[in-house]
């Protein structure tokens, strides 16, 4: 099985769990703010690691490239309160406009 | 039911365009179309999605890709129990399968986390956002086909600019700011040093900041 099929599966049936857990198996009780909070700030950690290294990374060198015009647009935009497919049209207009004329 | 797809619409074509930007991510990184859709109808989480197909893309590890997507996803697991309530004598089967339909907007328009919590309008709302979601990755699948590169009209910038706003939605108040920064920190340093997806899985341990003071 290809590298591609396994992760779709895994991540599909895991993820298929995870959404389950709450009410397939406890009925209706909280879990403990200490953990809740923690969990909250997962998304925030990650999103921020894979915006440095879609941004920067190539293999396993940082580089500064027409990326950085895709990102400073799409953070402009998201400054504007701009919809998320806007944000990233635009992130992908300005990196190729800036990848065409360098 | 009626009142969900109202509330709904306008985020449908949203769904679509992301959906679509998946899959043409996917094909880019070596997913064929069908596996596209199929992590869509299955996993139907756009950031873990988006996050597993671009470390794929840039050499990283099965484990590292999946990894990265689950903790992503880790969060309907406080979400679900928030709303288990409502889901209170039905068979299992059925709770399972609903669960499926658990997204972030479908859960927050409903009402999650607060006692009005409405299962029905979840549903009404959740299924609309699936084909909307499964039939974007669908089209962009099929246009992906001719992307043979990330780089390939901007591209990756546009996929970096979909994690900078996936992330500022999440960032609402000072300590998910301060998870940002320092997850963002440690990603830069451990670039040069370790493989592709590692960087990603090692900066959650920018949360350990929120430890002494949660």
């Amino acid at each position: 099985m290809s590298a591609t099929w396994i992760t779709v599966l895994v991540t599909g049936v895991g993820t298929i769990v995870l959404k389950a857990v709450g009410p397939v198996g406890v009925a209706g009780r909280e879990l403990p703010p200490r953990v809740a909070s923690l969990l909250s700030m997962i998304g925030p950690a990650i999103l921020a690691a894979l915006v440095v290294t879609e941004t920067f990374a190539d293999g396993r060198s940082l580089v500064v490239d027409a990326r950085i015009v895709g990102i400073a647009a799409g953070a402009v935009a998201v400054l504007l309160r701009a919809p998320l497919w806007a944000v990233v049209v635009a992130g992908g207009a300005a990196t190729a406009v800036a990848r065409l004329i360098s | 039911m009626r009142k969900g797809l109202r509330v709904i619409a306008p985020l449908l074509p949203a769904a679509f365009a992301i959906g679509a930007s998946f899959g043409v991510l996917a094909r880019a990184s070596h997913f064929s179309a069908v596996a596209a859709v199929v992590m869509s109808a299955t996993t139907f989480a756009g950031s873990s999605q988006v996050a597993a197909a671009s470390i794929l893309g840039a050499g990283g590890g099965i484990a590292a890709a999946v990894l990265a997507a689950l903790l992503l996803n880790l969060r309907y697991t406080p979400m679900g129990v928030t709303v288990a309530q409502s889901f209170h004598g039905l068979p299992v089967w059925r709770r399972l399968a609903e669960a499926q339909l658990l997204v972030d907007e479908s859960w927050a328009l409903a009402g999650g986390g607060t006692r009005r919590f409405d299962r029905r309008m979840m549903l009404a709302m959740g299924a609309a956002m699936w084909f909307a979601w499964v039939g974007g990755t669908a089209a962009g699948a099929l246009l992906g086909s001719v992307v043979s590169d990330v780089s390939s009209f901007g591209l990756d910038g546009a996929f970096a600019a979909l994690f900078l706003a996936l992330l500022a939605a999440q960032v609402t108040n000072r300590r998910a700011l301060a998870a940002a920064v320092l997850g963002a920190a440690i990603a830069a340093v451990l670039t040069p040093l370790t493989p592709p997806g590692v960087p990603i899985i090692a900066a959650t341990a920018a949360v350990l900041v929120g430890w002494k003071r949660a």
